[in-house]
């Protein structure tokens, strides 16, 4: 090993002393400002952990001087936002559905405020954008099951369908099979007519015993030309969509069975603002009434 | 090994090697003469047409901004003059900026650094530094001298008057900045009663920061160090270009004049140094054409001065080309031709960008249309089984007055269009739809489009908004979806 302090013979420079076939290492001076900003990245390293979270322990970390935490800023930034909506929310909160679809600064608040609680809360049943599923609602199209006005939607989010809410949505269809109410036969017949009436082919003569079972049986809720009944919930029959399917076998279950879909009360879980910013968001959807 | 590095090994010195060398500070001295009279009407011109075009009022009627030149960045909006930008004609300004860097181009390769040695605002603030420095604290020697005395309380004065001067005008430039970005009065007055917004101050701050600095301190090293246009200018000057040359085939060879001599037999460069002495980057312009020379030709004055001082003709130094040059070295003259290849091409390439960006301006639309199909869901079936889909339409009103338009569309037989309550009417016993959109702003609609039947999963098809006072048609390919049966 060369003696340390050795200097290069070409530059002058000093070696590291470290020496690779022949080749020497200088040991070449750091430029001043980068050494300069070296030690300025260091001290601000000191006063950054002195100021705030840095060091980690088995339990926890050291907090910092400032007492900063992200969920703090966090908190800080809700707090913000919160105050900024203040002004409008409360304008919400006092004024009804229809004042506040007509006016266009509380519309647009509406719709995007809806569409966050929306995407939220109403997503995994009803879809994005209220594209429904088998068994739930479709809420961008214009056929409603308990009614599609403003007033409608409010009442029906407010309190859900079919759950302890004592002013949710009730409504119960028999169990015409199980319960032994018609035969199987029967069933059948009155299948085939309510798919002829959103259009579907069947057997003439099933079709005709099936329309007089229909006025007996079904006509009380779903009406005499099988249009529904908002105030029940009872399915336009006529619409050439539904709810869980309209091919025969479906149709013959739901019969047979009955079927009654529930839906929460929002109420105990959001706030009026937010269900009446829920309700102009459906509303709009396209299918509103 | 080098004769250099040789003497290093040699000496076996042990200095310690700079790595960095330190900038040897420039003392221009004062020049008079035509050049830099030209550079003074020059410099007048740039600092009005800078300080007074925001103050200048456009009236663009009610409600509107009156500022001729205006950014303004909230409102998304650009005025200039008569000519009002929307973001998404950002790329005038690009053409703009193409058009000035090949008119830089052509007037480079006729005249050299014409822009770095006059307009550049690098050279015209230095320069209006350099003459602030010269009130305070004297011509070149004087300054020499100051620096190299000790710091007493005259000289703490008069550095600080300096700095206090300078200070001033690059508030004033950082100022007068702002104000292009908004109501020249108002933020001049909000400045003032400090009532101006973060922003302003940050960028009245930063553009003050950087007025001061660059033509204060830093200088000549922006246009050596920093600046790329003289790296890469080299590829429009030919041998034809004017440059500043000094004529060594008159001057050399150079030495003092000494009383009585005669210029028999000798160069005229007396090897004053007045070329050097005067020059604002410190370069020599005897050693030939230099990255650092930014042709501002005031050697070119100094060394006149000189000539007519020893009775010898001007033009010891000037503006002229390496084609001469190389003629004299073989005893001939030539004359740079104006008209040849490269400024044919440059000529050529800015008459048609300039004819694309007048036929961009001229046919500027006045009007646009976009359409967003809602994607979820991608289509809605109703109860009649027809199917619907939904679009966001957003259609542009550039002009300053409300318009209507007639949506509809094209390519749908028997498709029926809607747009959301509230949003627009019928055209009565027509088809179509009348939309409003409020002046200088972009309207948004919901449309719905119902269509009985799809034969396939996606129909492209137009939207097509056509404004009722006569004005332009625009048109918009969207697509229907459907479940495909």
């Amino acid at each position: 090993m060369p003696t340390k302090g050795e200097k290069d013979t070409l530059t002058g420079t000093e070696t590291t002393g470290h020496e690779w076939d022949g080749l020497r290492e200088l040991n070449t001076p750091l430029p001043r400002w980068w050494l300069n900003i070296f030690y300025a990245t260091i001290l601000f390293a000191v006063v950054y952990c002195v100021l705030f979270p840095a060091v980690p322990w088995i339990t926890g970390h050291t907090k910092g001087l400032l007492g900063n935490t992200q969920r703090g800023q966090l908190a800080l930034d809700l707090d913000d936002a919160a105050k900024r909506q203040s002004a409008i929310l409360a304008r919400i909160n006092s004024s009804d559905l229809a004042t506040i679809r007509k006016d266009p600064d509380l519309f647009a608040f509406a719709v995007a405020g809806g569409k966050a609680a929306f995407a939220d809360n109403c997503v995994p049943c009803h879809r994005a954008g209220g594209a429904g599923a088998p068994g739930y609602p479709m809420l961008a199209g214009d056929r409603w099951l308990w009614g599609g006005t403003l007033d409608a939607i409010y009442q029906t989010i407010s309190h859900g369908v079919r759950n302890d809410d004592p002013d949710s949505r009730q409504s119960n269809m028999p169990r015409f099979g199980l319960d032994g109410m018609l035969t199987a036969a029967q069933i059948g017949d009155v299948a085939d007519y309510v798919r002829s009436l959103s259009g579907n082919p069947g057997p003439a003569d099933a079709i005709s015993r099936g329309a007089a079972i229909f006025k007996e049986n079904c006509a009380v809720c779903h009406g005499e030309n099988g249009k529904g009944n908002h105030d029940v919930g009872a399915p336009d029959l006529t619409a050439k969509i539904s709810l869980y399917g309209n091919d025969r076998a479906t149709v013959v279950d739901v019969i047979t069975r009955a079927r009654a879909g529930s839906m929460p009360s929002w109420s105990r879980r959001l706030d009026p603002a937010t269900i009446k910013m829920l309700t102009i968001y459906v509303h709009a959807l396209g299918g509103g009434q | 090994m080098t004769v250099e590095a040789r003497e290093v090994a040699e000496s076996g010195a042990s200095r310690k090697q700079s790595l960095y060398q330190t900038r040897p500070k420039v003392y221009p001295r004062r020049v008079r003469g035509p050049i830099r009279r030209i550079k003074w009407v020059v410099l007048a011109l740039c600092l009005t047409a800078y300080y007074v075009a925001p103050w200048l009022r456009w009236d663009r009627g009610p409600g509107r901004p009156d500022q001729a030149f205006l950014v303004d960045m909230p409102a998304r909006r650009a005025y200039f003059l008569g000519l009002e930008i929307w973001p998404q004609e950002v790329y005038y300004i690009a053409g703009l900026l193409i058009l000035g860097a090949i008119g830089l181009f052509f007037v480079t390769s006729l005249f050299g650094r014409l822009w770095c040695g006059f307009t550049c605002p690098q050279t015209v603030w230095t320069d209006l530094f350099m003459w602030a420095e010269r009130l305070v604290e004297g011509d070149r020697m004087q300054r020499v001298r100051l620096d190299q005395q000790p710091w007493t309380l005259r000289k703490l004065g008069i550095k600080t008057a300096k700095h206090g001067i300078w200070l001033l005008i690059a508030a004033a430039t950082g100022g007068a900045w702002i104000m292009y970005f908004n109501d020249a009065p108002t933020v001049t007055r909000n400045l003032l009663t400090l009532q101006a917004s973060t922003t302003v101050y940050f960028f009245f701050g930063l553009f003050t920061a950087t007025t001061y600095l660059l033509a204060g301190w830093a200088r000549e090293q922006v246009c050596t160090f920093m600046c790329p246009w003289p790296r890469f200018q080299s590829a429009m000057v030919d041998e034809e270009t004017l440059t500043v040359t000094y004529r060594g085939w008159r001057g050399e060879p150079r030495g003092r004049l000494h009383k009585g001599e005669t210029f028999e037999g000798r160069g005229d460069c007396v090897d004053c140094h007045a070329c050097v002495a005067v020059c604002p980057t410190g370069i020599d312009i005897r050693d030939g054409l230099q990255l650092e020379c930014i042709g501002c030709g005031l050697c070119i004055d100094a060394c006149n001065e000189i000539m007519d001082g020893v009775g010898r003709p001007h033009g010891l130094i000037a503006f002229d080309t390496a084609l001469n040059r190389i003629a004299h070295e073989r005893g001939t003259t030539a004359h740079p031709r104006l008209i040849r290849p490269r400024t044919i091409v440059y000529a050529a390439v800015m008459l048609i960008a300039s004819g694309i960006m007048l036929a961009a301006v001229l046919n500027r639309a006045t009007a646009s249309i976009a359409v967003l199909a809602e994607r979820s869901p991608l289509f809605v079936r109703l109860s009649d089984g027809s199917i619907r889909n939904s679009y966001v339409i957003k259609i542009e009103n550039k002009t300053p007055a409300e318009r209507s338009f007639v949506l509809s569309e094209e390519g749908l037989p028997f498709a029926m269009l809607q747009v959301a309550e509230g949003e627009g009417a019928a055209v009565p016993g027509g088809a179509g739809v009348i939309l409003t959109v409020k002046p200088d702003s972009v309207g948004t609609f919901h449309a719905y489009l119902h269509l009985e039947k799809t034969a396939q999963p996606e129909t492209p098809f137009k939207f097509i908004a056509r404004a009722t006072d006569g004005g332009e048609t625009v048109a918009y390919v969207a697509t229907f979806r459907g479940p495909g049966k």
